[in-house]
């Protein structure tokens, strides 16, 4: 990297792509926290990763061996592992490398080798004197609304801001004259003042790396707003660029003023040559038996789903003859449908509502409901994106009519801060906050401090759905959506879960939020599918749509027939409260309107159970209460500023079911899989496939990895405890006054993660299902680098095949049918399951279930 | 009823005791422990006060023990209950009751949630025993007591850097804090010739003035207003405050934004009857106080992140407080401590709630800014404030900057044959002080001012040294010994008890710091002080055991040491000021370069990656 000569747009924009991306956390976008990466092999990429940067990407050694004395890492699926791998012959030596070899695991990155020279040869902790300041002069500048005197310079890019302030001020960010000089005078560039701090041409790549990943959090943040404005409400200006400048001003100022002109460039000293960083990293033994170990506890758990969707395949086709015989209809009187969005964490409800009523379907897709567009809430000043991330809608629908009023929250004044409103309101207000903190303590209940899932769109609001005249145009967006582009979304969307006919009489679209207290990572809770938001609008938008009688015309024609007496709703569950909401109810006819009724006890029923099977994981609720008081129990911990977990998020995500849901409704997967719903049946050449599988990649693998990096590096990849985090200007968290921005899951988000690779199961055949995912390079990439493990099941054959190296190979399960239990009381099962000791991996793990057979 | 005081301390402290007894994954059990005290505390308190309110507002006071007693000097543990107090207890009990109940969900699975509560309970001891305290003594033992637990709230997140630098900087602080009181004491001692109580201090003020001694009762005027200025992070010591919130919100909560910072103003309370006729200490504190006022108040105003701006705020109305204590409004400062306590702990507990609600807010509120010409004024006040008024880097310049230069000027001293010669010689001169001073005394004033002279010099070589930590840790015991003979070659009388009190202390400290030292030497051959090891990732109760010696080797109210202390200083003459000044200088940084020790040792990212290891500006 070294050889050539210093390429300043190059370096910026290498920075840019190896920094992390995570944008401001109000809008909280699950991706890959090794993107940067994702170009190569899964492992190759990991290894590398971690030799540059320091990451620790894996579990530790000692761990996995825990899981192997515990039995989550299972014998037989380890000699698998390693036979499918290295050969059959040298199992029993691998094994015993794996169990009881010593390795040496200390890691020394490349990262921070050259600039730690600064303290070797002048004594100098360069970042001690220039980190607190410059985090604070960043921080001040892109602050939305913390402080309370604002940046004075506004509507200019950060260095003329800064200028600006320099020339305007008798105090200065710069310790010396000299650099404030040169700061104002703007006679410098970012290779002159290398030149001058760092010396040798060669160095300067290494060197700002080194620089740059000292504060990993404010570089990619910076980075992240230079690409996505629109990401900070309050718009700022500054590029990475900017802040290299600043930084390496702020350095010089710092050596001159601590050193005067007793030092040298720092490569004077050096002797070492510089390090090319992203040189390979030669395999090691050790990265070997890693990547053994890893398999092996995937394939632990991924073989006994597989082979429960066989045990369970045929117990069902079993008993549909049997049923076949006995009537002579099953699929005509189905008592409503329901679709949710493929997020895992409605497995479970899905699975409670199917149980309480057994002539309940229930879907899965996306959860934008295929309607992409913008979003204004009614007084709102900006727009929400209400789609996918990489979507950009040309669509506006706004709200109107809102009743309820939004409320202030008296305690955030920012009289408390002033001297003397200070003084009046710490007296007043004081008492008033004793007050306050009994009744959140005792009685916690919502208030608008509180991140309310509902709060986004008012329940009885109107929405600009229809488009009147395409003229009608908003800012380059097209206010609602013309006749044609309803029918595209709404047979693009039926199509693609396979609800095409035999309609029930009520549809039920279940968008979902979430709500939380004290949750700066509120947003990392709601639908992944809609930019990180809750998705209550989209399921109105695409009811309305389906409720047209002139959509239904045009979708009449081309084949999909939706009975009169269908009507379809709009609603939304609260994934942390377990609370469901509905919307437009006045539409229904009265025939529906009873039905409602009915359903909706059904739904109150199978949402007492999902509080239940949540509840096992949360320590101050005793699973073994009352349903109700289960239920009242998980609603109060949504709105406790006093607990860090309202719910527990993506944590222990695992597979992507792409099916019939008669594929996974005999299995028992414990919030663990996401569910799209699509029937092979309807799409023999794969086309709706190839849609179908272009989100999954991103959003479920995108996920599944943030988890997994989260999970393995909570440190450094991951945000730490959120118990310490400090707010930092609206947009990030940190630990403590002067500290790094955290970008990442905190800890109380994956503590119940296993950190394992997403499996991808499809049902279709294996060379439509390779033609689906090989139809970009973008989506192909996933699989082919193994960064998601994909299986496709074969429906006529009833068998798998594993994708590796491009091609599709039969898996056949070696898990043991009879291994595979049964539940057959769901109550008593779930205040049987174990509760972790601690939250330490092996014991965090115990927690996670196997896969059961539902009775 | 009296006797009933001693419950407030007894109960939490038996709590503590109890609590370090469990595993970290015994939350039920631990939960318990504190709920019973919490809610005993609540019920004690206002029992208490209640029937005090019936007896007639009478202030109390009650003589638990004389640990130690001569002809010239006592030390009692004094306790003593008034109108201050009781607001205090309450408050105190209050909030300690609402953080510790939000706690055990907060804290729940958190690798350090037996710690947590044990800091905490501990801190209930701390914070009873100084605002129960009857006299500097008592007190004395509460404010060093408070002092670790926040050290240890500070570093909770130990293997993180900069909770690590932060819980030093406030160590730093504190440490001043409490040697200036050790100075108050001392000087009290020979301003009255007795143990006097607070409830005395009226008669201490008579004396001083009967007695046309000034002097001696400005020192330990200025010797109340600097601890107290410090710890509730006056001008110029502002900057500490912020940078404590590194801990979880709730320490945070209830030590920086309420009860622990208070304690200034509590202080000042106390003393107010010795100092309320002296005008010019009326004026110093209340241009301290609406220094901080305004200044932490423009800082508060420029902060973007909504810890640092409620920490600004509420030193901002501590000033204020420090006027009123001035003034001699009393009860409007006992009620304006109760109402700042209680609305500073709210705002940190739900301060993660602040991103949620302001943006929401500026969802429906947002107006483009428009460029409004930016005067000179505005522009310097706001780089200044944003520059925190330059108050931490000035704290490092002008405090701390020379005595690490004057440290490493002396490396010299480091030699493996010296370091024995000098703990010998120590040794020698300690016993031979004790033996036949009398026959040299002729020197006079000089040799105890080598001594001490030795001693400082011999601690600051071991606060700035970066090899061994096994040698610094030598070199401060050898510096213990120079110490006592200074103050043996001061004096003509001293009981040997005394001696034993000193030395058994400090030994018994220095032999356990010592055994863990060679423990993390025999793991890893390395033990520099130019970096920090972390090594209490792997050698947790090694740490542990540390941090108990580096206490006693400071004189930490945990072995005889402590009154040992307490009595040496009492032979330093109130005349002799290089003497003192000297003295109090090695306790400042004996402390220090135990605590760095510590810290460079066992906390900090650990150095061995083979686990995820925390970024240093994490």
């Amino acid at each position: 990297m070294s050889k050539h000569p210093f390429n300043e747009a190059h370096i910026i924009h290498e920075l840019k792509h190896f920094l992390p991306a995570q944008q401001a956390l109000k809008d909280f976008i699950h991706h890959n926290t090794l993107h940067a990466f994702q170009h190569m092999k899964f492992y190759d990429a990991i290894f590398k990763a971690s030799k540059i940067f320091g990451f620790q990407v894996h579990l530790q050694l000692p761990e996995y061996r825990d899981m192997y004395t515990t039995g989550r890492i299972r014998k037989d699926i380890l000699q698998m592992v390693i036979s499918n791998k290295k050969d059959n012959t040298v199992v029993a030596e691998w094994i015993e490398k794996l169990i009881s070899k010593e390795y040496n695991t200390i890691n020394q990155p490349r990262i921070g080798e050259l600039r730690k020279n600064w303290k070797d040869v002048y004594h100098l902790d360069l970042d001690n004197k220039v980190h607190p300041l410059l985090f604070r002069v960043l921080c001040a500048f892109l602050d939305q609304g913390i402080a309370i005197d604002s940046f004075p310079v506004v509507n200019q890019s950060f260095i003329d801001s800064i200028k600006e302030m320099e020339q305007n001020s008798f105090v200065s960010f710069f310790k010396t004259k000299q650099i404030k000089q040169k700061f104002l005078s703007g006679h410098y560039s970012i290779p002159e003042l290398l030149k001058t701090i760092v010396g040798k041409e060669e160095y300067y790549e290494q060197y700002l790396f080194d620089q740059q990943f000292a504060h990993h959090g404010w570089s990619g943040f910076i980075s992240a707003v230079e690409d996505n404005p629109q990401t900070l409400l309050d718009r700022k200006q500054i590029t990475l660029k900017e802040l290299l400048e600043f930084e390496l001003l702020m350095e010089l100022d710092a050596l001159n003023h601590a050193l005067g002109n007793k030092w040298q460039p720092l490569t004077t000293h050096v002797t070492v040559p510089p390090l090319d960083l992203f040189a390979d990293v030669p395999k090691t033994e050790l990265a070997e038996v890693i990547e053994l170990w890893q398999d092996a506890f995937e394939w632990s758990y991924y073989d006994s789903v597989l082979k429960g969707i066989l045990v369970s395949n045929e117990k069902r086709n079993s008993q549909f003859r049997v049923d076949t015989e006995q009537y002579s209809s099953t699929n005509a009187d189905t008592s409503l449908q329901a679709i949710f969005c493929i997020d895992e964490r409605e497995d479970s409800i899905r699975r409670h509502i199917e149980a309480v009523d057994k002539k309940a379907e229930t879907f899965g897709a996306p959860g934008f409901f295929g309607v992409e567009f913008y979003f204004q809430q009614e007084g709102g000043k900006f727009y929400d994106k209400l789609c996918p991330a990489p979507v950009t809608p040309k669509y506006l629908i706004k709200e109107s009519d809102a009743k309820s009023i939004r409320e202030e929250e008296l305690i955030y004044t920012k009289y408390t801060h002033g001297i003397l409103s200070g003084f009046v309101l710490s007296i007043i207000f004081g008492f008033w906050a004793f007050v306050k903190k009994i009744q959140l303590l005792f009685h916690p209940k919502m208030s608008p401090a509180i991140s309310n899932a509902y709060g986004h769109m008012d329940k009885h609001s109107l929405l600009t759905i229809e488009n009147k005249s395409t003229s009608d145009i908003e800012n380059g967006l097209q206010i609602g959506y013309t006749l044609d582009e309803m029918a595209t979304r709404g047979e693009g969307f039926l199509r693609g879960i396979g609800l095409v006919n035999n309609f029930a009489p009520i549809v039920y679209f279940v968008a979902h939020g979430s709500s939380s207290a004290n949750n700066p990572h509120h947003g990392a809770h709601d639908c992944g599918a809609c930019s990180g938001r809750p998705g209550a609008t989209n399921a109105r938008v695409q009811s309305f749509i389906l409720n047209h009688k002139r959509v239904r015309t045009i979708l009449a024609l081309k084949g999909i027939v939706i009975p009169d007496s269908t009507q379809f709703i709009g609603s939304m569950h609260d994934t942390a409260a377990d609370v469901w909401n509905y919307y437009d109810e006045d539409v229904l006819s009265p025939e529906n309107a009873k039905q409602h009724l009915i359903n909706i006890q059904n739904f109150e029923t199978a949402l007492n159970l999902n509080a239940k099977e949540r509840s096992r994981r949360f320590a101050s609720i005793n699973t073994k209460l009352e349903l109700e008081q289960v239920r009242k129990a998980i609603h109060s911990r949504s709105v406790s500023l006093f607990e860090p977990r309202p719910e527990l998020g993506h944590g222990t995500n695992t597979l992507a079911i792409i099916g019939r849901r008669q594929t996974s409704k005999g299995l028992f997967l414990d919030r663990r899989a996401f569910l799209n719903s699509y029937d092979y049946t309807t799409d023999p050449d794969g086309a709706i496939l190839t849609a179908v599988m272009r989100p999954i990649g991103l959003v479920c693998g995108g996920i599944n990895l943030e988890y997994y990096f989260s999970r393995v590096d909570n440190i450094k990849m991951g945000a730490g405890t959120k118990l310490p985090h400090n707010v930092m200007g609206l947009f990030g968290v940190a630990n403590s006054s002067d500290g790094d921005l955290r970008p990442g899951l905190p800890w109380q988000m994956i503590e119940v993660h296993d950190p394992v690779r997403l499996l991808v199961i499809v049902e279709h055949q294996p060379d439509i299902v390779l033609k689906a995912i090989n139809s970009s390079t973008e989506v192909f990439e996933w699989y082919k680098n193994e960064w998601v493990h994909m299986v496709a099941l074969h429906p006529e054959e009833q068998q798998f095949y594993y994708f590796k190296d491009g091609v599709f190979t039969k898996y056949n399960p070696i898990t043991d049918a009879g291994e595979i239990k049964t539940i057959h009381n769901m109550e008593e099962f779930l205040e049987g399951a174990k509760e972790m000791e601690t939250n330490h991996i092996v014991h965090a793990t115990e927690e996670n279930l196997p896969v059961y057979l539902l009775d | 009823m009296n006797q009933l005081l001693i419950l407030f301390i007894a109960v939490p402290l038996l709590a503590f005791l109890a609590t370090l007894l469990w595993q970290n994954k015994s939350e039920k059990a631990i939960g318990k422990i504190v709920r019973f005290t919490k809610v005993f505390n609540i019920l004690m308190t206002l029992s208490f006060f209640t029937w005090w309110l019936i007896n007639g507002l009478e202030p109390i006071g009650f003589k638990v023990a004389t640990l130690y007693e001569t002809d010239r000097f006592v030390f009692a543990i004094q306790l003593y209950y008034d109108e201050i107090t009781a607001v205090f207890s309450i408050v105190g009990s209050l909030l300690f009751f609402l953080v510790a109940t939000f706690s055990k969900y907060y804290m729940h699975r958190d690798e350090g949630y037996k710690r947590f509560f044990n800091t905490i309970l501990l801190f209930a001891v701390a914070y009873n025993f100084i605002i129960l305290a009857g006299n500097f003594e008592t007190l004395f033992i509460g404010w060093e007591i408070k002092g670790i637990c926040s050290f240890i709230l500070i570093a909770f997140y130990r293997n993180r850097y900069l909770p690590v630098k932060n819980a030093f900087k406030a160590v730093t602080n504190y440490r001043i804090s409490d040697v200036a009181l050790m100075l108050a004491m001392w000087m009290m001692h020979h301003l009255t010739h007795r143990n006097i109580n607070f409830s005395q201090l009226e008669e201490a003020k008579d004396i001083a003035i009967a007695a046309n001694q000034t002097s001696m009762a400005i020192f330990i005027v200025c010797m109340i207003i600097l601890p107290a200025t410090i710890k509730s992070a006056q001008f110029p010591f502002t900057s500490w405050l912020p940078r404590a919130m590194e801990g979880p919100t709730a320490s945070s909560a209830i030590f920086y934004g309420s009860v622990s910072v208070h304690i200034g103003v509590f202080l000042l309370l106390r003393t107010h009857p010795f100092w309320e006729d002296m005008l010019w200490a009326k004026i110093a504190i209340i241009v301290i106080g609406a220094t901080t006022a305004i200044v932490a108040t423009l800082i508060a105003r420029v902060q973007p992140t909504v810890k640092t701006q409620i920490a600004y705020s509420s030193a901002a109305q501590i000033g204020l407080m420090f006027i009123e204590v001035a003034v001699g409004f009393h009860w409007l400062v006992l009620i304006h401590f109760a109402g700042n306590a209680f609305l500073r702990t709210y705002q940190l507990l739900v301060s993660p709630s602040v991103l949620n609600y302001l943006v929401h807010h500026q969802y429906f509120h947002y107006v483009l800014p428009t460029q409004k010409t930016v005067s000179k004024l505005k522009a310097s006040f706001y780089m200044l404030s944003i520059k925190e008024w330059n108050l931490d880097s000035m704290m490092f310049t002008y405090l701390w900057s020379p005595f690490k230069w004057l440290g490493k000027k002396l490396q010299f001293l480091e030699s493996k044959v010296f370091i024995g010669m000098l703990t010998i010689a120590g040794l020698t001169l300690t016993v031979f002080g004790y033996t036949s001073r009398t026959s040299i005394l002729t020197i006079g004033e000089v040799l105890p001012v080598v001594l001490m002279s030795i001693a400082l010099a011999v601690i600051l070589f071991a606060f700035a040294y970066r090899r061994s930590a096994l040698k610094a840790w030598i070199y401060l015991l050898s510096a213990h010994f120079f110490i006592i003979a200074a103050v043996l070659f001061n004096t003509e009388h001293i009981n040997l008890i005394e001696i034993i009190f000193y030395t058994s202390g400090v030994i018994l400290a220095f032999s356990l710091g010592y055994y863990c030292l060679q423990k993390i030497k025999t793991v890893d051959n390395d033990i520099s002080l130019n970096r920090f090891h972390g090594y209490i990732y792997e050698q947790n109760t090694t740490g542990f055991l540390f941090l108990v010696s580096a206490m006693g080797m400071l004189g930490f109210p945990l072995t005889a040491a402590f009154i040992g202390i307490d009595v040496l200083f009492t032979y330093v003459h109130s005349n002799q000021f290089v003497l003192i000044i000297l003295m109090a200088l090695c306790f400042v940084f004996i402390e220090l370069s135990a605590f760095r020790i510590l810290l460079r040792i066992f906390f900090g990212p650990h150095k061995k990656q083979y686990h995820p290891v925390a970024y240093r500006s994490t």
